[in-house]
This record gives C-alpha cells, sequence and structure tokens, in this order.
C-alpha cells in the first residue's frame, strides 16, 4: 500500500514510472492521484523561475503537473496528470526541470527572481537584435513546454458530423438533470463531458440526493438516459470550441486511458456538432488565495484535496490547514478529520463565521481560527509550517502578532469562479457579480443557456432546478415538449451558509513589493507585486497587463488565476472589477491535439492529386514530378543519370532541332455556349472575339477590374455561338467563378452557359521542325499545309483512329500541334504519337523544358512574371488590347488611372548576364547603383531565370522600373551570398524574336 | 462556422460550401469612359465596411455554383436573410 493511499481504497494495481523511477497505483487513478498517493511532492518547475512545483487542483485547472507522456512516435507533451488516467505501464516524465525537478540548475534562477520582473525577456534580451536568436534557443531550452514527436503519428483519428437538438455541456448535476428533461420530450440530446466517468462534482460528494448516496443517485440517472434511443453519452470529451451558428466542436478521447497508443481503432475523435440549442453546465473552478509562498508543494485546492481523499481514497499529506473565506471549504476538513489524519485548523478571514457546516466542524473538535488570514508558507520542497495573523475586516493589512502552525497540506478556497469559457467563445461579455464574487456569463449571443455552477448557482439544489429549467427550456426551443420541467426536483439536504468573503491578495506583514513572493498565475510565474509593477509601469488596460505580465499564458489559460489577477490589477489602479473588465476566451478550452483537427486529411488524403491520362507512361518513363496546383506534372525525364540541367538541356535541344511533346492536359478548359457567348467573351478579354470565326483561335488576356492581369490562354471558335476557352492550370477554378460572377451578378441578360471540360479532354503537344511530319503518319483526314492549316487555326479530325481536335498554337515557338482527344484515349494517342516520332527521334519533355523555351520566345507565365500589379502595357502586351472595342471590358478603364500610366512601373524586360554562366535565382533584386549603401535602393526583380542550351548562355525575365526605355543598361543583383551579378537589359525575346519558327 | 440558406438549392448548408463574395449591390458604370479617376476609384476600392447589418454575395461555390445575396450582421454574425440576386433585401440598416 503506497503511503499516502486510505486503507479503504482498493482496486487492480497499475505499474508506472514517472521520471524514470517506478510507482504503483489503483485502477481509477489519475496520474495525479496515483503520485499523490505515492507520496511525490515535487512534479514539475515552473516556467521562468523554476520553483518546485507539485499537484495543485485535480482536473482542467491544473497549472503544475504539466507532463509528457510516453516517448517516440506516441508521445504527448504538456498533458496535465490530473486529466491522465492511469494504465499499466504508464511512462510519464515532468516537462520543465532539468536535469531533474528535484536539482534543478536553472533553479538557480529563483533565487534572483527580483531580478526577472515582468517585460524580462522584452527588457533584456531584445538588444542588440542580433543576438536574439542566441538568446531565444537559451530560453526555450531552459523554458521547455515538453518535446513534440519526431516520428509520425502511428495512430488515426477521424472526425464525425452530427446534428442535436439539444447539446449538453458538462454532466454534473445540472447538465445530468437538462439531459433527463430534454430527452424525455424525444429531442436528439447529446452530452458531454471531458471526465471519464459522468457526475462531476458529486463525484466526490458524500451529499445524499432522494435518499441515495450522491455516486448512486448519479448511476441511477446515467443508466437512464442510456436507455434512450434519441440520447448520446459521450465521456471522455471535451467540448474545446463554440463557434458562430451554435456549431461546437467535441474532443472524444477513445482510447488514451488504454495506454500510449491506440492498439486498434481511432485514438481520439473530433466531433463537429450543430446543435439547435446547448445547454452549458460546466462547472466552477475553485478559487485559490493568493499569500506568500503560495507556490509550495502541499498547498493545494480545498476542493482537490476533498476529491483526492473521497473518489480517490489518497490522503495528500498528513497534517492539514484549510484556509477559507467562506463555507464550502469546511467540508475539506470533515472528509480529512474522516481519514483519521489530523486537522490542525481551519483559519477563515472572516470574523464570525458559523454556518451549518461550520457547526459541525466545530462540533468535531476541530481548531476554528477567525479573522486570521495565512499570509505564508515555509518549506522548501514541502510545506513545513503555515505563517498566520489576525487580519482587518477589509483583509487588507495584518493587524496582530504572527503565528507559526506546523503543517504539511495547506487546502486553499477563495470561493469559486463560474467556467465562463465556453460562453465567453460566443461574444458574450462576462458580467461581474459581487454577490458572486465572480462573472458570470454574458447575455447570450446565440442558442445557449447556461445552469448551475458555470450560472454562479453553487448550492446543489439550485443546480438541479436550473438544470432541470435549461433542459426544458432548451427542448421546447429546439421544437419538443412544453418547456416545463417534468420530473419531481430532487430532494436534498441544504445547509445554511453564510455570505463569503471577496479576498483577493491576503496582506502580509512586508508590502506587496517586499513580501515574498505572493504566486497568481503558477504556471508562468506571475506574482501580485509583478503586476503591481505592470501598473507602475503605466499599463493599465486588463489586455495589456496580460500580455506584458503572462498572466493566464500558460496551458492552463489562467484558469485559476485570472480573476485573483484582475482583482489585484484594480486595487492597483483604483477601480472595481467591473471597471477592470475581464480578458477574453477564446477556443481551445483545453489543448487539443492536431490528430483530431487533422482526422484522415493526412498523406494521400490531405489533398487530392490529379494525373492525367498518360500519368503512369511518365511514371514507366522515369518521370521526376512537380506539383502544379493539385496536378502531378512532368517536370523533366531524366535519362541515364542525367542532373535535371542535363535533361532539361537534352529535351530543350529537341524541341529546337526536331521535335519534342508535352502532356498539356492540365490546362483548364471551359467550354462556352450560348446566343451572346461572343459578347461576355469579348467583355471578359482585352482583345475581340466578335469576328472569330470558326476553325479559329485567339490569344487573350484577362483582367481584373483594376486593369491588372489575372489570366491568360488561347480560346477557340467552334461552331456558331460555341467556344472553348483554355486557361491557365492554376487558374482554371477561378477563371470558372470569375465567368460566373459577372454572367450571373452584372449581366444575366446575356444568355451564355460554362462547363468546366478540363477533365475530358487530353492534350498532347507536338512541337519542333518535324511535328508535321509525326502528326501527318498518324493524322491522314486533315489538310496539313500551312496554306491549308495555318498557325491559330484548329481543325476535327481523326488521330490514330480517335476523333480528334488539333489546334496550331504555340507556346515554344516552334511549329505546334496541340492534339486534344477524349481523356480515355489519352494515353493510347500519346503512345501512337511516340511511335510516329520514333524516326524524328521524339522527346518527351516536361515543364522545366516547357518553362526554358517560353522563357526564350519571352512568353510570360501569368502568376510567375506578373503578380497582381501588372498591366498588359507593364508586359510590352499593348497589341493584346483591342482599342476599337464599343463595349468597355473588365479592366479597360482602369488602364488608364493616372498609376496605370505612370512612366516608373515596373516593366517586363530580359536581363542576359555578362557572364552568360552566371543564372540569376529567380526572386533576386535588381539596383542600378551596386556601390550604394544598404538599404540599396531596388529597381525591380528577376522573375524567371534559366540557362538556355539553344542559345549557350543564360536568360531570365525581370521586372524593372522604367524598364522598356532601359534597354542596354547594365544592373546589378545582389545576392544573398555576397555575390552581385551584372546584367544587361535586353528585348525579353531572346529567341527567333521576328517569330517565323512556328509560321512554317 | 456559418449556416447559410442557399435561396437557389432551398437549403441551409454549411460554410464549407460557400465562398464569400464581397459587398453586394454595388453596380458597375454604364460608362465607365465617362468617370473620372477618382469615380473610378470609388467604384473599385470603396466599400462601406459595415458594422451591423450589411448586404453581401456569397457564391455556393460547391453546390449550385450560383450567387446570391445576403443580409449579415457584421458584429454578431447572424444570417438575417439571403435573397436572389438582382432582388432587393427586406432587411435594410434604415428598417432595422
Amino acid at each position: 500500500m503506497s503511503l499516502n493511499r486510505l486503507q479503504t481504497h482498493t482496486g487492480t494495481t497499475l505499474d508506472f514510472t514517472f521520471n524514470g523511477k517506478a510507482y504503483q497505483g489503483i485502477a481509477g487513478d489519475t496520474l495525479a492521484s496515483a503520485l499523490l498517493a505515492n507520496g511525490v511532492n515535487v512534479v514539475g518547475r515552473s516556467f521562468k523561475f523554476a520553483r518546485p512545483r507539485g499537484i495543485f487542483g485535480h482536473g482542467a485547472e491544473e497549472p503544475n503537473g504539466i507532463i509528457q507522456l510516453g516517448s517516440g512516435a506516441g508521445t504527448v507533451p504538456n498533458l496535465k496528470a490530473t486529466q491522465v488516467e492511469l494504465y499499466q505501464d504508464l511512462e510519464a516524465s515532468s516537462v520543465n526541470g532539468w536535469p531533474s525537478v528535484n536539482y534543478d540548475v536553472m533553479g538557480i534562477i529563483g533565487a534572483f527572481g527580483r531580478l526577472m520582473p515582468p517585460g524580462f525577456y522584452y527588457k533584456t534580451f531584445m538588444y542588440p537584435k542580433k543576438l536574439w536568436m542566441t538568446y531565444e534557443r537559451f530560453i526555450r531550452k531552459a523554458a521547455g513546454l515538453g518535446a513534440t514527436p519526431v516520428e509520425a503519428d502511428p495512430d488515426s483519428y477521424d472526425k464525425l458530423n452530427q446534428h442535436c437538438d439539444v447539446l449538453v455541456v458538462g454532466a454534473g448535476p445540472a447538465g445530468l438533470v437538462a439531459a433527463r428533461e430534454a430527452a424525455r420530450t424525444g429531442a436528439r440530446v447529446i452530452v458531454a463531458d471531458e471526465q471519464s466517468e459522468f457526475g462531476g462534482s458529486l463525484l466526490a460528494s458524500k451529499q445524499a440526493i432522494d435518499g441515495l448516496q450522491a455516486t448512486n443517485w448519479v448511476a441511477s440517472l446515467v443508466a437512464e438516459l442510456r436507455a434512450c434511443n434519441n440520447v448520446q453519452l459521450l465521456p471522455r470529451s471535451t467540448v474545446f470550441g463554440y463557434y458562430d451558428h451554435n456549431f461546437l466542436t467535441i474532443l472524444e478521447r477513445r482510447t488514451d486511458h488504454l495506454g500510449l497508443t491506440a492498439a486498434q481503432g481511432v485514438r481520439q475523435r473530433m466531433h463537429r456538432v450543430r446543435a439547435a440549442q446547448v445547454v452549458l453546465a460546466t462547472g466552477a473552478f475553485e478559487r485559490p488565495l493568493v499569500f506568500a509562498h503560495n507556490d509550495i508543494p502541499g498547498v493545494m485546492l480545498a476542493s482537490s484535496v476533498s476529491t483526492y481523499v473521497n473518489r480517490y481514497g489518497v490522503a495528500p499529506g498528513n497534517k492539514l490547514v484549510v484556509f477559507t473565506t467562506n463555507d464550502n471549504a469546511y467540508q475539506t476538513a470533515l472528509d480529512w478529520h474522516e481519514t483519521g489524519r489530523d486537522v490542525v485548523a481551519v483559519i477563515d478571514t472572516r470574523s464570525n463565521p458559523s454556518g451549518d457546516i461550520v457547526a459541525a466542524v466545530k462540533a468535531k473538535g476541530i481548531s476554528v481560527i477567525a479573522g486570521h488570514g495565512l499570509i505564508e508558507a515555509q518549506g522548501n520542497q514541502r510545506v513545513k509550517r503555515a505563517l498566520i495573523a489576525p487580519i482587518n475586516a477589509l483583509g487588507t493589512e495584518v493587524t496582530g502578532p504572527v503565528r507559526r502552525l506546523d503543517c504539511d497540506l495547506i487546502a486553499c478556497s477563495g470561493g469559486w469562479s463560474p467556467a465562463i469559457h465556453l460562453s465567453s467563445h460566443t461574444g458574450a461579455k462576462p458580467v461581474w457579480d459581487e454577490s458572486i464574487v465572480g462573472f458570470r456569463p454574458g447575455e447570450s449571443k446565440q442558442q445557449e443557456r447556461s445552469a448551475g455552477a458555470c450560472r454562479g448557482t453553487f448550492d446543489l439544489i439550485g443546480c438541479l432546478a436550473e438544470g432541470a429549467t435549461a433542459g426544458a427550456e432548451a427542448a421546447k426551443m429546439s421544437g419538443y415538449g412544453e418547456g416545463i420541467p417534468q420530473f419531481p426536483c430532487s430532494a436534498v439536504e441544504e445547509f445554511v451558509e453564510q455570505p463569503q468573503q471577496a479576498l483577493f491578495l491576503v496582506p502580509h506583514i512586508k508590502s506587496i513589493s517586499r513580501a515574498p513572493s505572493q504566486f497568481v498565475d503558477f504556471q508562468l510565474d506571475v506574482s501580485a507585486s509583478g503586476i503591481e509593477l505592470a501598473v507602475r509601469e503605466g499599463f493599465e488596460s486588463v489586455e495589456h497587463v496580460k500580455r506584458y505580465t503572462a498572466l493566464g499564458f500558460g496551458t492552463d489559460q489562467g484558469k485559476l488565476g485570472n480573476i485573483n489577477g484582475m482583482a489585484i490589477l484594480a486595487n492597483a489602479l483604483d477601480q472595481t472589477i467591473a471597471e477592470t473588465g475581464t480578458t477574453i476566451f477564446r477556443p481551445s478550452y483545453t489543448p487539443t491535439t492536431f490528430g483530431a483537427i487533422a482526422g484522415r486529411d493526412v498523406t494521400n488524403l490531405f489533398d487530392p492529386e490529379r494525373y492525367t491520362a498518360m500519368h503512369r507512361w511518365h511514371v514507366e518513363q522515369g518521370a521526376e514530378f512537380e506539383d502544379v496546383g493539385q496536378w502531378k506534372r512532368p517536370w523533366y525525364f531524366p535519362q541515364n543519370n542525367e542532373t535535371m540541367q542535363e535533361s532539361v538541356n537534352r529535351e530543350g535541344l529537341a524541341v529546337r532541332n526536331t521535335v519534342g511533346i508535352l502532356d498539356a492536359s492540365t490546362l483548364g478548359k471551359i467550354d462556352i455556349q450560348g446566343p451572346d457567348a461572343a459578347e461576355f467573351i469579348t467583355r471578359m478579354y482585352t482583345n475581340s472575339y466578335l469576328k472569330l470565326a470558326p476553325g479559329k483561335c485567339r490569344y487573350g488576356v484577362m483582367l481584373k477590374e483594376d486593369g491588372m492581369i489575372f489570366d491568360d490562354g488561347v480560346c477557340a471558335c467552334l461552331g456558331e455561338n460555341h467556344y472553348l476557352m483554355f486557361t491557365t492550370t492554376g487558374g482554371a477554378a477561378g477563371v470558372l467563378a470569375w465567368l460566373e460572377l459577372w454572367q450571373q451578378t452584372e449581366w444575366p441578360d446575356l444568355q451564355v452557359y460554362f462547363t468546366s471540360v478540363t477533365d475530358h479532354w487530353t492534350t498532347a503537344t507536338v512541337t519542333g521542325p518535324n511535328a508535321r511530319k509525326v502528326i501527318a503518319k498518324v493524322c491522314s483526314d486533315i489538310e496539313l499545309s500551312n496554306e491549308a492549316f495555318s498557325f491559330m487555326d484548329w481543325r476535327d479530325g481523326t488521330v490514330a483512329g480517335v476523333k480528334a481536335r488539333i489546334f496550331r498554337i504555340s507556346f515554344t515557338g516552334e511549329l505546334s500541334y496541340e492534339v486534344n482527344v477524349p481523356a480515355h484515349y489519352g494515353r493510347h494517342v500519346w503512345e501512337a504519337l511516340m511511335a510516329a516520332g520514333e524516326e524524328f527521334n521524339i522527346t518527351p519533355y516536361g515543364t522545366e523544358t516547357m518553362h526554358v523555351l517560353r522563357a526564350e520566345k519571352g512568353f510570360i507565365i501569368v502568376g510567375q512574371d506578373t503578380d497582381g500589379s501588372m498591366t498588359p502595357a507593364d508586359m510590352n502586351m499593348d497589341w493584346v488590347v483591342g482599342k476599337n472595342k464599343t463595349f468597355s471590358f473588365v479592366g479597360k478603364r482602369s488602364l488608364y488611372r493616372s498609376d496605370s500610366v505612370r512612366e516608373n512601373r515596373k516593366q517586363l524586360v530580359g536581363l542576359k548576364t555578362l557572364q552568360g554562366s552566371d543564372v540569376l535565382p529567380e526572386g533576386a533584386q535588381v539596383v542600378f547603383d551596386a556601390k550604394q549603401k544598404i538599404p540599396m535602393s531596388m529597381q525591380g526583380h528577376v522573375t524567371s531565370s534559366y540557362f538556355s542550351a539553344s542559345l549557350g548562355h543564360s536568360i531570365a525575365l525581370a521586372v524593372v522600373k522604367g524598364g522598356h526605355s532601359r534597354l542596354g543598361l547594365i544592373v546589378h543583383c545582389p545576392l544573398a551570398d555576397g555575390r552581385i551579378i551584372a546584367a544587361e537589359i535586353v528585348s525579353s525575346v531572346f529567341y527567333d524574336p521576328k517569330g517565323e519558327r512556328h509560321h512554317v | 462556422m456559418l449556416l447559410i440558406h442557399c435561396p437557389h438549392c432551398q437549403e441551409y448548408r454549411d460554410e464549407e460550401e460557400f465562398s464569400y463574395g464581397g459587398e453586394a449591390h454595388i453596380v458597375r458604370p454604364l460608362e465607365p469612359e465617362a468617370l473620372s479617376d477618382e469615380e473610378w476609384g470609388d467604384y473599385l476600392f470603396f466599400r462601406t465596411n459595415s458594422r451591423g447589418i450589411h448586404h453581401e454575395m456569397w457564391y455556393h461555390l460547391v453546390g449550385c455554383r450560383r450567387y446570391f445575396n445576403a443580409t449579415r450582421n457584421t458584429v454578431t454574425y447572424e444570417i438575417l436573410e439571403t435573397y436572389k440576386t438582382g432582388t432587393q433585401p427586406t432587411i435594410t440598416g434604415a428598417n432595422l
């Protein structure tokens, strides 16, 4: 039997290790209860001062027991020991503390705590700036927030989209009766609770309900709910976000309690719930009292001490001192007394406590010391004694001599703070209420209501009544029942309680700044004096003080410290708490694993991949691929261990000298039909399509209304009122949406229809001086002579036995035929073209060679050479803008805005490096004077850059301010590695400037 | 995540199916060439940026692929109505 385990509590023994040391716990334990049972005092070190810290709470509020679970691929950082259910062979370690939690070299910093005030990092480490990287590495190592796994997650996760009429969040007394009332009406109900068992506060309660022990009452109610077909019960499920229009997310931990990784099935599931109505019954957090050295292991929340005793059979110490401002914590003295261990005293800040439960404590002969404060805890790695002193009625100063009480456990209670987090997520503004000394949920912004402790109702009978009303009301508002509770209200023993005292900082004999640290936020070592200092340094807004001091920034998100911190701030500012206000809670309520958020959308399912009909052929040829949008496109086809540059050189020369073939199937294709098709297309492109005859194609540029190039491509007239528009690969979806926008919202009177046919067609581009000879071998029904089938014509015909459309358009500057066939025939036709081209050494080429060949011709790629701030004139493409179009096409008016006609706009030019072997990096900045001081005056940048095998030197496209009038100027490109490469501004057309080769 | 009623499909669907289209009821000038740079700039760049009632376009991208308008409260994100392109809202800042 472990040190602190009560004899009355038995169960299956479980072995586990913590920081490498072996321990035993009992089935049903959390890691925290098992550690306390074994007398482990120090479970971690604080973030900033590395002070030893012990278990403080018993649930989501725990600030100290932050642990790393397991090792290897399944390891999880930053879990709260209070929420980790124990299983056989569990391995855990502290996230903070190096080399060990008991002897921490960083602990020495704690001794110099006064040298590390709030804002210390900002004040000390920001200068000199270049050393920040060094500091940051040191700080992060010292701070340590756990280690992320470096291997792939072995578990699977999934997501479930759900709808329900009533979602009940929290299965304590209020939540359970709310669920019962809603379920009765026939509404579809989901009940989610973050703990392993339903019952909430009742799990550790000794109160009787309807004559039953609390846990038995819970069990019978849960059985009742489980029998309902319309109720879904989700234990181990945290509602972590409340989003717009009653959309809530629930993290269900399905196997975490069984082991580090799931033996089978899904480890965690995210429920995405659209609820008609929501009942929030999320309970409350007990508020710690802020006194000197209140962070020494052995100081705990009163309710947590009771929970460990009553629920887990663990008494985490021997000699207890209870320190309270309210009646509620007296129950802890009774619970402890029942274990047979020593209650040294109950210290009550109120002068004359006399409620029912106070009387019960006195009746046991327990010493109650009223009108006193526990002003300081003493001890190193465990509480050894408490210093107590009389305090005034306001709780602002010590009024008498200090006494010492020997003890090893201090249970403190400063009252309760409603867990208003989820209501805050909806934008409801919390309202300060003096009567409960806490924030209540604000006016509802969505279809939700709070019930029970999270609404500031702390007595059991009140929680049950509110829960029933909330459940019935939610059901009615979702269309079920009459809205009136139907079950008789449960019979509960009632106590007379006296009001609590509002006390957020316990006075010390020394001033705040001189007293030993009085911690407000344990995880980040924010103390009362730190908040006061922030105010002295001029911070007034609660949001600023939060960021300056880091109050509430830890993984517990200030569940314990926020109210005390705000009250201390309000006092320092001489304001009320209501005036100071609270910071805003945002999702996630507790940390959520990325795995659950990602679900199955990982690896192959992360994003769809699109393949062309010839993809398998490319793979068989050993092609390297590149991603273009979702498409996998062949990048280059290496042969005999070629480097990429060698492949690209060979592929490019083949196109220039004989013939190459490109899979161009990914180009967007939109089929456009309707009596107004030509008019519509003419309004969208810069040039006119009104007179484009069937059999003809035209290249066009599409602008946004601001005059900037948005997409480009060829549009072919297929027949009367029938066109085929080609778009860029990446722009296809956006262009279709763009066309639909204008047709539907601006010109609904135009009769025109759009259909995406990208996937219906496969495109093989045969290009090079021998292209016609290749096509002639597989196509006998089209007259291929230049006179009969000219550049920018298209023809219907048959290729390798398949009905095809052939377009004479060229992106290489060579004689080109783009052969389009229905996608399923794609590979057959491709192989036929390869066979026909064999005698001409037909060479498949990829996107890299395509880019080099088009850059040699100065053809732009939208999105690479343009960036949404380029007009056709900037691209030296004035020729594509129809000057005599009657309709003011999209973007036209913007082309002569004063900014569009500015002389020093960035304009497209070619750059030829003085050393032909130097290839400029894309993105390199262009300057006119290389000798100027840094920061240099940047005049443009390189947009495309390659080595051209056909030309024997590098080529680049760049946009340079006023570039069109600077031909011949030598410019300079300073690179990150210190080199400065000089280049001459030249025409952007490097190859065949007269364009003779594609007209043959 | 918003729940949006598509007036064409006549169904409430999740925001994931839609794409935002910007402020509604901005009419393209009939004669852009007749406008000064400043007037054209107003049409191009300036939006009301309402706090409260806002009429905006939505596109049922992964559904019927049709545009429609919504009246949304930009403070609460409540969608008060949706209506077809070319029709007028029944709820406006003036009548609320």
